[in-house]
């Protein structure tokens, strides 16, 4: 069932991208979406997207992997869409029907808002499918060091993360284990009306919730037992090394951000 | 040989349960020896792991182990004494990769990184996994994941590896892979690893140097495993498996047939059937 999904899922590869630190994958993920929005002329939407499609180039996966990505959220899209389009009154009026109304101004606002989301969702897909699960983590606990002045405990969470992600396969295999156990004695998973789906799910769901359970009593055990006394004063056996192609592509980004800004500033 | 684990009138109860898990439990382990534990389910033996290594600590009676009191204080320094290897390899998988993995008990004791990468490939190496460095648990069989177990282990140098019922979830094969490793890993450090395994494998215990045989909390039995195996009837009686030729012996014996009374292994089975029939 989580076949056709992309986002999310990393792809194996060697392209100048997945080489990248992951730190400055994240960090420029975020970026871009805010870079985004400075963008409001033809030509800052023009810069963006042979930016995103250089990236996309350097990821070497092709850009139908990407359009995939695109597919479960394409409703969304046409819906606020379609309600930008239909329900903004300023502009020349082309078309009226009752308080519905088709505008240029509609027609522009609709068409920049599938832009930005094709772009945000086209660049986020860049991160997690270059990057495998553990380097998020690890990015992210590097990131998120500067919380520790708040107390917001950094290490114990970034532990959380990366034990969450490793037993996500296991409870995955355990999920089909136990349906199929519960289907060769008459559940029938998928059928029925929605309340009797719903319930379907419920000799599934207590019995993975207590294996959880007991999952989380012996790795705690195990835990202990090789010497693990909470996040302070560890050592870290994975480390993040910065390279010079990481400096690249923070500049590279910089320059991009700031012609955006110039297009903006100069009303181009 | 010098004494390594000392139990001295050792007790523990579970809460909410009125019969006691281990009862009066006096037992000396030397340093170097390889001891199996053998008795049935909830006669006591995971319950002893814990408590050598303060995972439960003891209602009553004293541990000592390597000259260390186990009680709160030591806590740390037991725990680098002891590495343990449990049941089920999926459950005590730490690391995203088996390096992580390996690398987790040298992390929570703030070993230099340089040191880590170099005893990861050590350890990796003694277990046989230095191919899968990178591989996730996912993609790893019981058997692999139980010998990354052990290299976590060893990561840390213990004097005492105790393994609690690893085998127990492994297909055959894994199982005489593990028995051969940790064979292996005893005959090259000698008298620097004492294990201790618990097991309801026959095959495994025969291995060791002695066996304990534990029933309802109290130890009943203890020799070189010749002398326990060979009294059938005691092993039957505490709800013990018997080992394959000493169950041939028993059947030969019901047909009529004289069998030796001492106790055999396949391979000396075999050499006396051999025997007995050239005989003829």
């Amino acid at each position: 069932m989580f076949n056709n999904m992309i986002i999310g899922r990393y792809m194996p590869g060697n392209s100048w991208i997945h080489r990248l630190d992951a730190r400055v994958k994240l960090m420029l993920s975020v970026f871009f979406v805010l870079a985004v929005f400075i963008a409001n002329s033809v030509v800052g939407y023009i810069i963006a997207i042979v930016f995103a499609a250089l990236v996309i180039q350097l990821t070497g996966l092709g850009v139908r992997v990407f359009a995939k990505g695109l597919q479960p959220l394409m409703w969304l899209m046409l819906f606020t869409v379609g309600l930008q389009i239909l329900f903004i009154k300023t502009g020349h009026v082309w078309f009226q029907w009752g308080f519905l109304s088709i505008t240029s101004d509609g027609l522009t606002n609709g068409v920049a808002i599938f832009v930005r989301f094709t772009l945000i969702i086209f660049f986020s897909t860049v991160l997690t499918l270059t990057t495998p699960p553990l380097g998020v983590a690890d990015a992210l606990e590097v990131l998120m060091q500067p919380l520790k002045v708040i107390k917001v405990p950094v290490d114990d969470l970034a532990l959380m993360v990366s034990i969450a992600l490793r037993f996500v396969p296991t409870l995955m295999d355990e999920a089909e284990t136990i349906m199929n156990a519960q289907r060769a004695r008459g559940v029938e998973f998928n059928e029925g009306s929605i309340v009797k789906r719903v319930r379907a799910y419920v000799p599934l769901l207590i019995p993975l919730f207590v294996n959880a359970i007991k999952r989380a009593i012996e790795l705690g055990d195990a835990m202990e037992a090789r010497g693990y006394r909470g996040g302070t004063q560890r050592t870290k056996y994975r480390v993040l090394t910065w390279h010079t192609q990481d400096t690249v592509a923070m500049l590279g980004f910089l320059a991009f951000a700031l012609v955006l800004i110039l297009v903006r500033v100069m009303g181009w | 040989m010098s004494e390594l684990i000392k139990l001295v009138n050792v007790s523990y109860t579970y809460p909410n349960n009125a019969v006691p898990a281990l009862k009066n439990l006096n037992l000396t382990i030397n340093q170097g020896e390889w001891v199996a534990m053998i008795g049935h389910n909830g006669s006591g033996k995971s319950t002893f792991a814990k408590l050598l290594n303060y995972l439960l600590a003891a209602d009553s009676g004293d541990i000592t182990i390597a000259g260390v009191k186990v009680e709160p204080d030591n806590l740390w320094t037991i725990r680098d004494l002891v590495g343990m290897v449990f049941q089920n390899p999926d459950n005590q998988f730490v690391g995203a990769t088996v390096a992580d993995d390996v690398a987790f008990g040298m992390e929570n004791r703030g070993i230099d990184r340089a040191t880590m990468l170099e005893r990861v490939q050590e350890v990796l190496k003694l277990v046989k996994m230095t191919d899968f460095v990178d591989r996730e648990p996912a993609r790893l069989s019981g058997g692999q994941k139980q010998r990354v177990a052990i290299a976590s282990v060893l990561a840390i140098q213990p004097q005492v590896l105790i393994l609690d019922e690893a085998t127990a979830m492994l297909d055959p094969q894994g199982r005489r892979e593990m028995i051969a490793i940790v064979r292996e890993l005893k005959a090259r450090m000698g008298a620097d690893l004492t294990v201790i395994s618990i097991t309801h494998d026959i095959e495994e215990a025969a291995s060791a140097d002695r066996v304990l045989v534990l029933d309802d909390g109290s130890l009943i039995n203890s020799g070189r495993p010749a002398e326990i195996f060979a009294d059938a009837a005691i092993l039957r009686e505490h709800g013990l498996a018997v080992p394959f030729a000493e169950e041939l012996k028993a059947q030969l014996a019901q047909r009529g047939i004289a069998v030796p009374t001492e106790y055999l292994t396949m391979e000396g089975m075999v050499a006396w059937l051999w025997q007995s029939i050239s005989k003829k």
